[in-house]
Formats: structure tokens, C-alpha cells, sequence
């Protein structure tokens, strides 16, 4: 054998053919859409090996489907890790990630500038559903992280480019603080996609992805994956459901009998076959379609945000733009050092005027889309105080970074002089 | 050489020639990581000898278990160790001395002087691996539960390569 040290593919490469070898039954190029609720058994052997996780292998489309299994794979390879789990939507993504690591009663440390539906997922339904307990802390300062755990806290949770801030989180200074407490740390990865930004290189545990967004990339498809990193010890004492015999498997305990797959394993064979959310398998062939461009995709996205970010900097209809990739960003620094390749294609400017003007700047673009998405080719734009966040007080919108003057816009992948001119002939209608 | 890293014709190439794998820490617990190797590589055609001081006079899926490599009646084609990286290097030098050809320690086990000693009689030795988890990466199957094989091919892999091994 020799001793050259292996030599990997590049992204764009894995991004079209990790996981996606030819159908291994007919030699499909495309990766098939196994459209089946089932597989059956070659005989009562192999159902049995198949049911104790003994064989790798398909029972029932709940717990694992070859075109979503594509997707599991792709998306693992890309961010790093070591295997995935598909989803429905990244709010079951975000799910079945805590699962297998909280109780009744157990703590989660959340960044408090998260999307604002997963800042009511986190403070509303996980303690009246679940008993977990989320604390809410400015993730700008690490240390706030360390303050707020205590020893029922099993979890970080992050998002690496915030939706829709702009804010850029410090992943390597927060994941030192979850080392040293012995719990992982949980990335929203879903506004920097991995070719912007991989978090696993940066110290995080587990990836989480609303694949709805980038990676699926054309407004097609709701789904979501966990990808664990693979280098998490589950058996500190603090992971039982990981670490302690499983009943529904005759005792087994997943990180002693699978080690550094045990996570992924269990998010099938546990957290998809009790909770349910599986992705289906039209979902999954339309988002790998969607991610064999990702990168191509996403560095037009990133080019032209940052052009319309410039152009609107300069209006003299918009008082300020929240756009990592602007130098004056309090975030530029972070984001060149966690995002090098692009600030993403989501953020928020303030208009000049209040409410009556954000709602006339919606009603008025002609090529930007109103809805509530983002990461699609078509750009977007929203005015969370009449819409998303509309059921807020006035403090409540100041907190969420929703008053009245804001305007989140995903730009798109139109040429960007139309999307900048969209934009002035609305804008130039509030004066 | 190096056992940092390993590549995949090599592992390939190793599991493709071996018939006969000795498991020295083998179980009949049936929800512990070696009765899982042992059942796996079992379905795929390997015989799979346990080797265990504690099961003498027992069987593990068919095969009659032994108290050390030494009883064995015929010499394995490989070895796949389940012991701690100390007690795995004395039985990895004691494998290669009773000619094993192949020895093998388990994802998480090393000890690179065992290794050299083993080397230096002849043995190929690969550590910090589970042949389990290999046979699944290079052949196709381990992607299906959503884990990262870390192959990248543009060839139709068949489904059941591994019959066509024995």
C-alpha cells in the first residue's frame, strides 16, 4: 500500500456525487424516486437482522427510503460529518436533533437571536410539549453562553448566519464553551448552506438545516436534516437515551454497540420511527436536484445581495442595511472569518417612515415575490410587521428586530440590475 | 507505514481475500458491538470463529467458540480484535507469530508497536477500523441508514457484491 495521504474532492464535486451513485438495481443516472411505503423481505432471517439494526438495509419509508438516503448522505458529506438525518421541515429537523439528548426538565442554551419561528418552536411548545427548559442569551458574547448553564443544560443551540439579522456568530468561541461543559453544540446551518460556511470545521456537534431554503434552493420543496459531526462522546453521563440500555431493542445502547455512528442510527431507528417526521422521497429527489448547484447558486446569490446591499446603502429612501457582507457591519469581521465566500443572500434594511411605507414598499416591487421563504431563485421580500410578526406588541417587534421600518428581502438569482431596479421604482414611490 | 489513514482499495482488497476471521472478545450478548460484527459479517459470507475464554463449550451463530488463537484447529485468515488497545497488542503479536496474515484491531483500538512487531513477521495489520462498518462503506449498504461513505463513483455497484466474495 502506499502512504500518500488521501486526496479528497473538491465541494463542487461531492455536492453532485457523494451519495448519488447509480441506482445500484437498474443503473439510473438520476437518482430514482422510490415512491413505496415499503420493501419487502427476502425472508424471516433477514426481517429479524434487518428490525435489530443487524443489516443495513429498508423496511418502511418512516424510517429510511433509498432517494432520501441519497440526500442523507450528500448533505453529511458536504457539512463534514459523519452521517444525516432527513426531516420533514427544519422545525422537526430542530426536533428529532434534541430527542435523543433532552428530558423532562432538561436545559437548552439558545442564541435569542434566532429566526422567529424557531424562537417560538424554542420558548412556547418545547416546555409546555416537552419540559425543556430554553434560556435565551445574546449570542455576541460566548460568555453568555457559559453564564446561563447549569447542570440540567444538554445543548447550544446557534444559528451560524442568522435569519434575518445579518448577525454572524463566534461558532469556535461558543463550541469551546460547550466543550468545556461537556455538551454539544447545535448550528442552524441553513441561511450559509455548507458551501458557505461548515460548522463541524468550527467546533459544532450536530448541523441542523431547514433544506426548504438554499440547499433545496427553488421554492419546491419543505424538508430539513441533523448531521452529526461523529465526534461526540454521548457517554458522560449525560446522554441516557444514547448511552443507557434502549427498551424498544432489546437493551442495546447505541453509542457502546454503533460509537461515532450511534447518533445517526438512533435518529432512524428512535427518533424517525417515534416521532414520525420523515421526509418524503419526491422532497428528497427535488432538493439533491436543488443542491447539485448549490454552489454555483449560491455565489450568484451572495454577488448579487451584495450589490443590491450597496445599491440600497445608498438610497436615500432607507436609512440603514443589516448586510454582514457591508465592511461597516458589526459582523464583517466575523462574517469574513466564519463566511469567506459570501455574507448569504437573506438580510433586512429600515425604510425612512414607519409601517404605512413598509406596507406600500411590499405592495409595490413588481418582480420581487411577498412571501414568507427565503432561498428561493425568485427574490423575495416580507414586512414582518404586517405579516410574520404581526401578532407582536410593539416592544415584542423591537425585540425580534421587527419594527415597523424593516424589510427582509432574499435576493434571488434574476439579473441584478433587474432586481436593483425593482427595487428603486418601489422605493422611489415612498417619497 | 502509516496507519493514519488507509485507502479504500486496500481495506477492499483485504476484506475481498480473507474467508476466515478469528473474534477474540467475542460475545453471544446480542446487542453488544462484536455479536453485531459477528452477525453482519456472518450474513455476508464470512466464517466468523469467537474466540473468548468465557465461552468455551458455547456457540455464536453456529461456531464452536475457543479459549485462545492458539486452540484453534486451523488458522484464520484474519484476526478482528475486541480488546483494549494494551490487551489487543499482545494478541495482535501473538496472531502474526501463529502466521495469522491479517490483523485486525477495532474502530478505537491502536497500539503502533504491537503493529511494527506484527509487521516485521509478516502480518498486514489495519487498526482503528471495524470491518463491519468497511464492508458496509466500500460495498454500497451504509449510505442507506443516511451515513457518509465517503465514496465518490460513477459505476452501477451491485447490490449484492459480497456473495460473489466466498
Amino acid at each position: 500500500m502506499t502512504d500518500e495521504s488521501p486526496r479528497s474532492f473538491g465541494f463542487e464535486t461531492r455536492a453532485i456525487h457523494a451519495g448519488s451513485a447509480p441506482d445500484p438495481a437498474t443503473g439510473a443516472r438520476a437518482t430514482p424516486i422510490y415512491q413505496t411505503t415499503s420493501f419487502v423481505f427476502e425472508d424471516v432471517d433477514e426481517a429479524a437482522a434487518l428490525f435489530n439494526l443487524q443489516k443495513v438495509g429498508f423496511i418502511y419509508s418512516r424510517l429510511t427510503n433509498p432517494t432520501v438516503a441519497v440526500l442523507e448522505e450528500k448533505l453529511a458529506n458536504l457539512e463534514g460529518g459523519v452521517g444525516g438525518t432527513c426531516t420533514s421541515s427544519g422545525h422537526a429537523a430542530q426536533i428529532l436533533a434534541l430527542f435523543p439528548l433532552m428530558g423532562p426538565g432538561d436545559e437548552l442554551v439558545a442564541s435569542k437571536k434566532l429566526y422567529g419561528g424557531s424562537l417560538n418552536q424554542f420558548a412556547n411548545s418545547f416546555p409546555r410539549a416537552f419540559g425543556w427548559k430554553v434560556t435565551f442569551v445574546d449570542p455576541d458574547d460566548p460568555e453568555n453562553f457559559r453564564k446561563a448553564i447549569t447542570p440540567r443544560t444538554k445543548a447550544l443551540f446557534i444559528e451560524s448566519l442568522a435569519n434575518p439579522g445579518g448577525v454572524v456568530c463566534d461558532i469556535r468561541a461558543i463550541a469551546d464553551v460547550a466543550d468545556a461543559a461537556g455538551i454539544p453544540l447545535i448550528v442552524d446551518n441553513t441561511m450559509a448552506t455548507p458551501y458557505l460556511c461548515r460548522p463541524i470545521e468550527h467546533g459544532a456537534t450536530l448541523v441542523v438545516h431547514s433544506t426548504t431554503k438554499f440547499l433545496s434552493g427553488h421554492g419546491n420543496s419543505v424538508g430539513g436534516i441533523v448531521i452529526d459531526s461523529g465526534k461526540f462522546d454521548w457517554r458522560n453521563g449525560k446522554f441516557p437515551a444514547l448511552s443507557e440500555p434502549e427498551p424498544g431493542y432489546h437493551g442495546l445502547r447505541f453509542a457502546d454497540t454503533f460509537g461515532h455512528l450511534a447518533f445517526t442510527i438512533h435518529g432512524h431507528a428512535i427518533g424517525l420511527r417515534d416521532l414520525g417526521p420523515s421526509m418524503a422521497p419526491l422532497n428528497a429527489f427535488l432538493t439533491i436536484a436543488g443542491v447539485e448547484t448549490l454552489a454555483l447558486r449560491m455565489e450568484r446569490h451572495c454577488a448579487n445581495a451584495k450589490a443590491v446591499a450597496e445599491f440600497l446603502k445608498g438610497h436615500p429612501a432607507v436609512a440603514w442595511v443589516n448586510y454582514a457582507g457591508l465592511p461597516d457591519s458589526p459582523y464583517h469581521a466575523l462574517a469574513k472569518r466564519y463566511l469567506p465566500n459570501g455574507a448569504g443572500a437573506v438580510f433586512t434594511f429600515g425604510l425612512k417612515g414607519g409601517y404605512e411605507e413598509g406596507v406600500r414598499m411590499v405592495e409595490s416591487v413588481e418582480l420581487f415575490s411577498h412571501l414568507a421563504n427565503i432561498g428561493d431563485t425568485r427574490s423575495l421580500i416580507i414586512h414582518p410587521a404586517s405579516t410574520t410578526h404581526r401578532q407582536l406588541s410593539p416592544e415584542g417587534l423591537k425585540a425580534a428586530g421587527a419594527t415597523p421600518d424593516v424589510i427582509r428581502i432574499s435576493v434571488g438569482l434574476e439579473s441584478v440590475d433587474d432586481i436593483i431596479a425593482d427595487l428603486d421604482r418601489a422605493l422611489n414611490k415612498l417619497g | 507505514m502509516t496507519h493514519d489513514w488507509y485507502p479504500d482499495d486496500f481495506i477492499r482488497d483485504v476484506l475481498g481475500r480473507v474467508k476466515t476471521i478469528a473474534v477474540v472478545g467475542a460475545t453471544d450478548n446480542e446487542v453488544r458491538a462484536s455479536f453485531y460484527v459477528t452477525k453482519y459479517m456472518t450474513d455476508k459470507g464470512f466464517r466468523m470463529i469467537p474466540v473468548n475464554p468465557g465461552l468455551v463449550g458455547k456457540e455464536v451463530l453456529g461456531e464452536k467458540a475457543y479459549a485462545s488463537l492458539k486452540d484453534l484447529p486451523e488458522r484464520p485468515d484474519m484476526v478482528d480484535i475486541f480488546r483494549n488497545a494494551e490487551a489487543a497488542g499482545a494478541v495482535a503479536v501473538e496472531a502474526a507469530e501463529l502466521g495469522v496474515p491479517v490483523i485486525w484491531m477495532q474502530l478505537g483500538v491502536r497500539n503502533d508497536e504491537a503493529a511494527a512487531k506484527a509487521e516485521a513477521l509478516g502480518a498486514t495489520v489495519i487498526m482503528n477500523r471495524c470491518p463491519k462498518i468497511e464492508y458496509a462503506r466500500l460495498f454500497g449498504e451504509i449510505g442507506r441508514q443516511g451515513i457518509n461513505s465517503n465514496i465518490i463513483t460513477t459505476k452501477k455497484r451491485p447490490v449484492k457484491a459480497v456473495k460473489k466474495l466466498i
